[in-house]
């Protein structure tokens, strides 16, 4: 057993997390910022935090992470990073030359205090920032919410500290994808394509995070939302916001700051949610749906009617994110299935109020936790067991112990492919979760039936 | 295919073109990172290099922090103590299972806390009001549920900042908890310039709480401690394998596949061999003073370098027997690994290497890629110091700068009642006579590596680009960070922290392992199909004829 040292009995922790279903808010900060074209991520703090911030997301994407950091050292830690930012940024535009650096603070430059605003204030002045580039800034404290609240907090800087409202109202919408993965983003442009919404979508890492094999590295690939769109968010008609946890901050700044009016959606994930993120397209951004939408819609309705027979009331142990669990519980459930534990490591009360409501009609008692850990999971799976996981690549060590099939999903996955280029959102996206559910399931129902019921056609 | 760019090979301009387009200051300090190599006169007296030096900020660097060593690197790979992060989650997050340390538990239910991750997990109010609180209750529910032997407390950045004293922490805990040994590591990310802080402190706690615990040896003969192996991809496996084979007995490991009772019981070995000198060279002399354990340098990666080291303990041990048997071991295990190689090289010979990774290996691997015919033109270390280059002969002008003060420097006593000479004055001094044995002694990265490479410390981001596009090496030798920018040039990068999720290389089994590994990558059809048929203009081909 890899795991043997977890008991089946529970006993209560206040103090002690154990096998984390979070990490911390920088390394949302840094993904965010890939997501700006040209724009090299800058981590504050000491040089560890950035050098373990760039392995999580260069082993999840098998792609180059590039951030700079300020290297604090015992002295820095004392008397404050400002000599050491200021030297950074200069070291960067010389060398690097982005169009951006954006800034995120790490625990150790906020416990000192370092005031990033008046530091980037200070290196304009100075003339550290040439003509036509920008530093921008978000502070990113790890004892507050995780690496979603970072995520959210870097998007919410790139919005608010580019937009401008030049008066001319344009007829393209702002659209916020949440913390998901290339594949989704570039997933939503293209919906939104097919729906032809003129928009502006930020962050997207589409191209960045997935940059194709040349013969020569690019440190900046071509994807990201550029500077010039940043600033015209704050001349769009409207803002979707897709997913409350990493999307809504950025929404409701814009909004105070340009009364733009926004709506904020689950993410696209199932088709329940992906059916309101088009309604909400149709009715804000006043086009109609095409008809090659309705089809993907069908087609994706058509098997999981051909397929129910694999799903129905089969339990599933889900972990992950805020805004992906809701969305994914409620794909469960309308698939029939039984979401039995859901959980999340960041905080937040109303994430337990909405899987509550999300699973009342579900005949089964669903536990729901959020700041909850894995550990705990897989006590709850011992007490009761479920049919599949899902969740982060952290979970194969239950997966095996328990012999339990599990579906990757959600961050970090650190052992498999296919998350960069295939999408989950959108109807399709939709389509390749039930593929992969019904993969393994119907995996472990071949492995495990006995030979004279063994079948052919299934 | 040999390459056609290292003929063309000139250090000294690869040097200016990586550092020309620094800020002036910023030149200037890597300027004394960079150094051409330059082996003279019989004591292999090389040029000096900065090594060891804050990292310039914004600079892209390979380099991690104090906590990552500490709690990574050494404390890492022992399963039966409950390594708890005080800090916030990221820190212990991270350094979750991400360092491919193995691990073979004793039996099925003997302890191995290695699958988890233990963290206070602070928050917001534990930073204003202090941690400590939070950090007691951690390791009661700690002591409730798993019961550990031992637990060790980690300190992350914020942690120094605010003021907690996990020392005090674990001395109250100890208290409460007579049976279970708990300590704590001020390993404050930001302490020292990398994670070479972190080696050197956990280094001081692990002698300072569990060696010397257990006085009863191991019943057995000629007793090593393995120094500095910490296991990725099982190459304590393969060491210990070799032991077995040959005659000797593993007494302990510091720290791959390691236990505590093997820490505890390390003053009774006869003897200390050193794999990895930055890491653990504290160690190795701090049981020398106390209990009077000699030491020298060994190397398990490359089977020239393993046969070598394993004649080493022969030598040292100077009995009949043993060293028939290492003999015969050797004898066998080559024929094995000769096979191999003969075949691998006719694929692999004349091509050339870079390797820029930790403090030791980019040294010691250079020997797998002589084995199959290559060179390697340029290398360094991220987190070595100037010894870890030139040789410990340097150890005595080394100045000591404000970061590295703040390390404690333990002051070593001899422990009267066990210290216990290992061998006569006499034997001490004619194995120390003997350079290529390198009693007490490492000669460094320089001197062994080729004359006119291009030595590098804490090589940057940008000189790393500089390199691929001047030099394209072959193969190309670091971490995850580098490894998708160097593939992304055409050109296969083996990791050499986590191996790609392969191995081991260390040993007679390691260094076949290792040969197949670059045969794999040098011969991928990949590289030569990276560009799509459309892109492949007439004019360029003309182009790369001209050139040649
Ligand atoms: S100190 Fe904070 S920012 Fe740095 S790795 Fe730890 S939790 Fe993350
Ligand atoms: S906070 Fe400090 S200890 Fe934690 S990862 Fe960052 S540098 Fe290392």
């Amino acid at each position: 057993m890899l795991l043997r040292h977890t008991p089946k009995e529970i006993k209560e922790r206040t103090a002690l997390r154990v096998n984390p279903a979070k990490t911390c808010q920088p390394v949302g900060a840094m993904y965010a910022s890939l997501g700006i074209n040209k724009c090299l991520p800058h981590s504050h703090g000491s040089q560890g935090c950035c050098a373990y911030h760039r392995s999580v997301l260069t082993r999840h994407y098998k792609d180059p992470i590039m951030a700079g950091t300020s290297s604090f050292t015992e002295g820095a830690s004392v008397f404050g990073g400002q000599a050491n930012l200021l030297q950074a940024i200069d070291n960067i535009f010389t060398i690097y030359e982005p169009d951006v650096i954006a800034v995120h603070s790490t625990c150790l430059s906020e416990t000192i205090g370092d005031d990033m605003n008046q530091i980037a204030a200070k290196a304009k002045e100075d003339g550290k920032i040439p003509e036509g580039k920008f530093v921008i800034h978000a502070s990113t404290p790890s004892y507050v919410g995780s690496h979603v609240t970072g995520f959210a907090n870097m998007t919410k800087s790139m919005a608010l500290q580019f937009a401008q409202k030049t008066g001319i109202k344009e007829d393209h919408v702002n659209v916020i994808p949440g913390y998901v993965e290339p594949s989704d983003m570039k997933e939503i442009k293209r919906l939104l394509k097919e729906m032809k919404v003129k928009n502006i979508m930020f962050p997207d890492t589409s191209h960045v995070v997935n940059a194709p094999m040349t013969g020569k590295y690019k440190m900046y690939p071509d994807g990201g939302v550029t500077v010039d769109e940043l600033m015209e968010t704050g001349d769009s008609s409207f803002t979707f916001a897709l997913g409350q946890w990493a999307s809504e901050d950025a929404a409701k700044g814009l909004d105070a700051k340009f009364s733009i009016p926004f709506d904020v959606l689950d993410l696209p994930i199932g088709y329940k949610a992906t059916d309101r993120f088009i309604e909400s397209l149709r009715k804000n951004a006043g086009v109609t749906v095409p008809d090659s939408i309705t089809v993907e819609r069908g087609q994706l309705m058509d098997v999981i009617a051909d397929m129910q027979q694999y799903l129905y009331q089969k339990k599933v142990a889900l972990v992950g994110d805020p805004d992906q669990m809701i969305a994914l519980t409620e794909f469960i459930v309308s698939l029939g299935m039984i979401p039995a534990y859901v959980i999340t490591g960041t905080p937040g009360k109303k994430f337990e109020e909405k899987i509550k409501q999300i699973t009342k009609d579900v005949p089964y008692e669903v536990k729901v936790k959020a700041e909850g850990d894995m550990f705990m999971l897989h006590q709850w799976i011992k007490n009761d067991p479920v049919d599949l996981l899902m969740g982060n690549t952290y979970l194969k060590y239950i997966a095996r112990d328990e012999d339990i099939p599990l579906v990757r999903f959600g961050f970090p996955i650190l052992d498999r492919i296919g998350h960069s280029y295939f999408p989950t959102v959108g109807y399709m996206g939709a389509l390749r979760l039930v593929e992969k559910i019904l993969e393994r399931l119907m995996d472990r129902y071949d492995r495990d039936i006995s030979e004279e019921k063994f079948e052919l056609v299934m | 295919m040999g390459n056609k760019n290292n003929k063309v090979f000139d250090p000294e301009f690869v040097k200016q073109e990586m550092i020309k387009k620094y800020p002036a200051k910023v030149a200037r300090k890597r300027a004394k990172g960079i150094v051409v190599n330059k082996i003279e006169g019989e004591d292999k007296v090389v040029p000096e290099i900065q090594a060891n030096v804050r990292t310039i900020p914004g600079i892209i660097t390979q380099r991690g922090c104090c906590y990552a060593g500490c709690k990574g690197v050494v404390l890492g790979p022992t399963r039966d103590i409950l390594n708890l992060t005080h800090g916030p989650i990221g820190c212990g997050f991270y350094s979750w299972l991400t360092r491919r340390n193995q691990t073979k538990p004793e039996t099925e239910t003997s302890e191995n806390y290695m699958p988890y991750c233990f963290s206070t997990d602070m928050q917001d109010e534990d930073i204003v009001f202090g941690g400590e609180k939070k950090l007691k209750q951690a390791i009661r529910e700690a002591m409730e549920i798993f019961k550990p032997k031992a637990i060790g407390i980690f300190s992350t950045c914020p942690v120094g900042l605010i003021g907690d004293d996990v020392h005090a922490v674990a001395r109250d805990m100890r208290e409460e908890f007579p049976g279970t040994n708990i300590f704590g590591f001020s390993c404050e990310g930001y302490k020292g310039v990398t994670q070479s802080a972190g080696h050197h402190i956990a280094n001081n706690e692990l002698y300072k709480h569990i060696i010397g615990e257990n006085d009863t040896p191991l019943d057995a003969k000629f007793k090593v401690n393995m120094l500095g192996e910490y296991n990725i991809g099982g190459d304590a496996f393969e060491i210990e394998r070799m032991f077995n084979e040959s005659g000797l007995t593993l007494n302990s490991s510091f720290s791959g596949n390691s236990s505590y009772d093997q820490f505890a019981r390390a003053h009774t070995a006869d003897l200390d061999v050193v794999m990895c000198h930055r890491s653990i060279n504290y160690m190795a002399e701090m049981l020398e003073a106390k209990f009077g354990i000699p030491w020298f340098k060994v190397n398990f990666i490359g089977a020239k370098d393993s046969a070598k080291s394993m004649r080493k303990i022969a030598k040292y041990f100077d009995d009949k027997e043993l060293t028939a048997k290492i003999e015969a071991f050797i004898e066998k295990e080559m024929a094995e690994v000769e096979k191999v190689r003969l075949d691998v090289i006719k694929r692999t010979e004349g091509k050339t290497a870079a390797l820029f990774v930790g403090g030791s290996r980019a040294h010691h691997y250079q020997e797998l890629f002589k084995e199959l015919g290559m060179k390697t033109i340029s290398s360094g270390y991220e987190f070595g110091h100037r010894d870890d280059y030139e040789g410990r002969k340097v150890l005595d002008t080394i100045k000591v700068d404000a970061d590295s003060r703040n390390i404690e420097e333990l002051t070593i006593e001899k422990d009267e009642a066990r210290y216990k000479a290992r061998k006569s004055e006499a034997e001490l001094d004619a194995l120390k006579s003997d350079k290529d044995f390198e009693m007490n002694d490492y000669v460094g990265l320089m001197p062994d590596s080729e004359e006119g490479s291009l030595i590098i410390d804490d090589i940057s981001h940008y000189e790393t680009e500089k390199l691929l596009e001047i030099c394209k090496p072959d193969i190309f030798c670091a971490g995850i960070k580098e490894k998708y920018v160097v593939q992304k040039w055409g050109v296969p990068l083996k990791q050499l922290h986590s191996y790609d999720y392969g191995g081991p290389y260390a040993g007679f089994k390691g260094a076949i392992n290792f040969y197949k590994e670059i045969d794999r990558m040098l011969s991928s059809k990949v590289w030569a199909d990276i560009k799509a048929p459309w892109e492949q203009s007439p004019e360029l081909v003309a182009k790369y004829a001209f050139n040649n």
